[in-house]
């Protein structure tokens, strides 16, 4: 592969790798290249229907490309580098740049939300049209049909990434501070999990949404998310603990309770939760593991490297 | 970060361009994009002018200023900046150097805090040096108004004394002199159309921290200096005279930016971090940029060190060659520091 790897998941099964400087693979029975932009591709996300590929670049592009080699843009903002995307319910797509975010609904029309400060990431809630968009000092929350006041919710800080718990309960952002914040949205209780050596910059909910593993640390974190209070009072499970490398990505298996854990020096292991077991899948190689992903079996993980490196690991093989 | 952390790929240089309005940065940024050097570069700009610039890699950057959780009011970076630095991480192929151009307004200092503060940017990319382009007609009348002016620089290891053709010579000499009193240790070039050998902006690295070293520390008593250039100063002179006057301008007010320059010979490291983090935690509001190249007792590497307002970063650069003098040289550029305690507090450092 070439470059820094965005992305790497599975696509109806079929593996799949973003590449920063442009290309994007699909590794099926016939292996595909697109180059959906002009130039790089900064983000890159599966639809909810789990049928195309949606990626933004730095030619101010938002591509959809499936299996097939089909290529369409959804939008364009030009001269703007679009590095964040979500993709919502009923083909959905937000991007944003700078202090906007926008909402493409699948029938074309967007809608456009305004911030005062830059945004830096977005997410959609489990259920309805609604966006969180985090932001500096907080988090906004907007219903994309209806125009009404949104909902905003203040911590501090400059929010980078921002994830809803599957079940639509609480809404977790990384900070530019090492940190996680979080919000639990039946009161706007605040949460704070603290105690990382570096940003945290990849995270995945597991099984059921029970727990929120982290990256960030020697150990892959692990903050359970049961109970009325969820992670507050509670220790994290430390996961893969190594003396001489990071976590830099993390992906939850889609059914047990086990996470694939990826290293600054390119190591992949896997570990189960319960009895912190761990499987060995991949020796240090070239560069920090830069993107993690199960199939939806959970037989198989396609990853890539900061510096190129990229594959599929499976687990029968 | 841990020892294993990364496949030490070398940090990609970053030339920032600071100056007011009109004072000739997209002209200098045209001239770095379009000659033939070989080097391609990824330019970050906070506003597309009016003048094109024409590049493959160019981001339009809006200047987005996060203050840091720790409560300290001047320890703010460029969070666009961070993002931007690492969306360029994408394309690594794609470019050898970094030039991000600032607005005419821009404090320079969460330019240059970025890439100490932000582990991710110092990972992947050092500051090489902060470029001022200066307006030699307007220059004068916007250090009268602005604290910015003074700032950018303040902030300069290369200062571009810009437009010298629409100005007299005697006025020319005391723009030098202001620009003088402000940092002596910039190396300061006088243009027209920002026309310049991009050796002297470009890629300066080490060579302008080595070049504080050779300058003569009587020279900067202070802060009234002789209007002399150093013997190491490497502008051209066109001729000109060095008979500058004393023009008693701006720069004895009581807030202007000042500069020290400290010597020592070996310093105990024992007794000098716990120094320079206690003067930088107590004046670092004050403190716009520190530099200093230090030898410490029975090591056989140069320290060198360098920090903006509360934030000092260091390390080894390399041995001292043989013949070569241990000598400490430490320098400050600031507003309202106490240069006396600062002397007698950093000869107190010295290894016994």
């Amino acid at each position: 592969m070439d470059g820094f790897i965005v992305r790497a998941g599975f696509l109806k099964g079929v593996p799949f790798f973003v590449s920063g400087s442009g290309p994007v693979r699909f590794i099926g029975a016939e292996p595909k290249v697109l180059t959906p932009h002009d130039g790089g591709v900064l983000a890159a996300e599966i639809t909810k229907d789990g049928n195309s590929l949606i990626t933004s670049g730095d030619d101010g592009k938002i591509m959809q490309s499936d299996l097939d080699g089909n290529m369409v843009r959804l939008a364009e903002r030009p001269r703007k580098w679009i590095d964040v995307l979500a993709c919502g319910p009923s083909g959905a797509v937000a991007f944003a740049s700078g202090r906007a975010a926008w909402v493409r609904l699948a029938d074309g029309t967007e809608k456009e939300f305004q911030h005062e400060r830059a945004v830096g990431g977005l997410a959609f809630a489990p259920k309805g049209l609604r966006l969180a968009v985090a932001r500096y000092d907080g988090a906004t929350l907007w219903w994309v049909n209806t125009s009404g006041k949104p909902v905003e919710l203040g911590w501090k800080g400059a929010h980078l990434d921002i994830a809803f718990s599957p079940e639509g309960k609480y809404l977790v952002t990384t900070m530019q501070e090492n940190a996680l914040h979080g919000w639990r949205l039946a009161d706007s209780q605040d949460m704070r999990m603290t105690g990382y050596p570096a940003k945290v910059k990849s995270w995945s909910w597991s099984v059921k949404g029970r727990h929120l593993a982290t990256a960030g640390a020697s150990a892959a974190i692990v903050w359970p998310f049961t109970g009325k209070t969820g992670p507050m009072g509670q220790t994290p499970l430390q996961l893969g603990v190594r003396g001489d490398s990071l976590v830099t990505c993390v992906a939850c298996h889609p059914k047990e309770e086990v996470v694939a854990i990826g290293y600054a020096d390119g190591m992949i292991m896997m570990v189960r939760f319960q009895d912190n077991a761990e499987v060995l899948l991949k020796r240090p190689g070239a560069g920090p593991i830069s993107t993690l992903a199960w199939d939806t079996a959970g037989m198989r993980i396609a990853f890539g490297s900061e510096e190129a490196e990229a594959g599929v690991i499976d687990l029968q093989g | 970060m841990t020892a294993t952390e990364t496949t030490d790929r070398a940090q990609i240089p970053v030339t920032v361009l600071t100056g007011y309005l009109g004072a000739g940065k997209t002209t200098l940024l045209n001239r770095i994009l379009t000659e033939n050097h070989g080097q391609r570069y990824a330019v970050i700009v906070n506003e597309f002018g009016e003048v094109g610039i024409d590049n493959d890699l160019l981001v339009e950057s809006d200047e987005e200023i996060f203050e840091m959780n720790n409560g300290c009011i001047c320890c703010t970076v460029r969070g666009d900046l961070i993002r931007t630095v690492q969306n360029l991480m994408k394309r690594r192929g794609a470019f050898d150097a970094i030039v991000v151009e600032t607005t005419g307004v821009a404090d320079p200092a969460p330019v240059a805090q970025t890439f100490f503060m932000d582990d991710d940017v110092r990972k992947a990319a050092k500051l090489d040096a902060v470029v001022t382009v200066v307006d030699a007609r307007h220059v004068l009348q916007r250090l009268e108004d602005t604290a910015e002016a003074e700032d950018q620089i303040a902030f300069a290891d290369v200062v571009l004394l810009n437009k010298t053709d629409l100005v007299g010579v005697e006025e020319l000499t005391a723009v030098e002199a202001r620009i003088r009193s402000i940092n002596p240790y910039a190396v300061l070039h006088r243009t027209e159309r920002c026309a310049i050998d991009l050796k002297a902006v470009l890629d300066r690295g080490a060579f302008d921290l080595d070049r504080i070293l050779s300058l003569d520390p009587h020279f900067l008593e202070h802060g009234h200096h002789a209007h002399e250039c150093s013997p190491d100063c490497d502008h051209d002179h066109h001729g000109h005279g060095h008979h500058h006057s004393h023009d008693g301008h701006a720069h004895d007010a009581p807030h202007s930016v000042k500069s020290i320059s400290l010597t020592a010979g070996e310093l105990d490291p024992q007794m000098f971090f716990p120094w320079i983090n206690q003067v930088t935690q107590v004046q670092g509001p004050n403190i716009l940029r520190l530099k200093g190249i230090l030898a410490f007792k029975d090591d056989p590497q140069r320290y060198v060190i360098q920090g903006v307002h509360m934030i000092v970063e260091g390390d080894h650069q390399r041995d001292w060659k043989t013949g070569e003098e241990r000598v400490s040289r430490l320098v400050f550029i600031g507003r309202d520091l106490n240069w006396d305690v600062l002397k007698q507090s950093f000869a107190a450092c010295a290894a016994g």
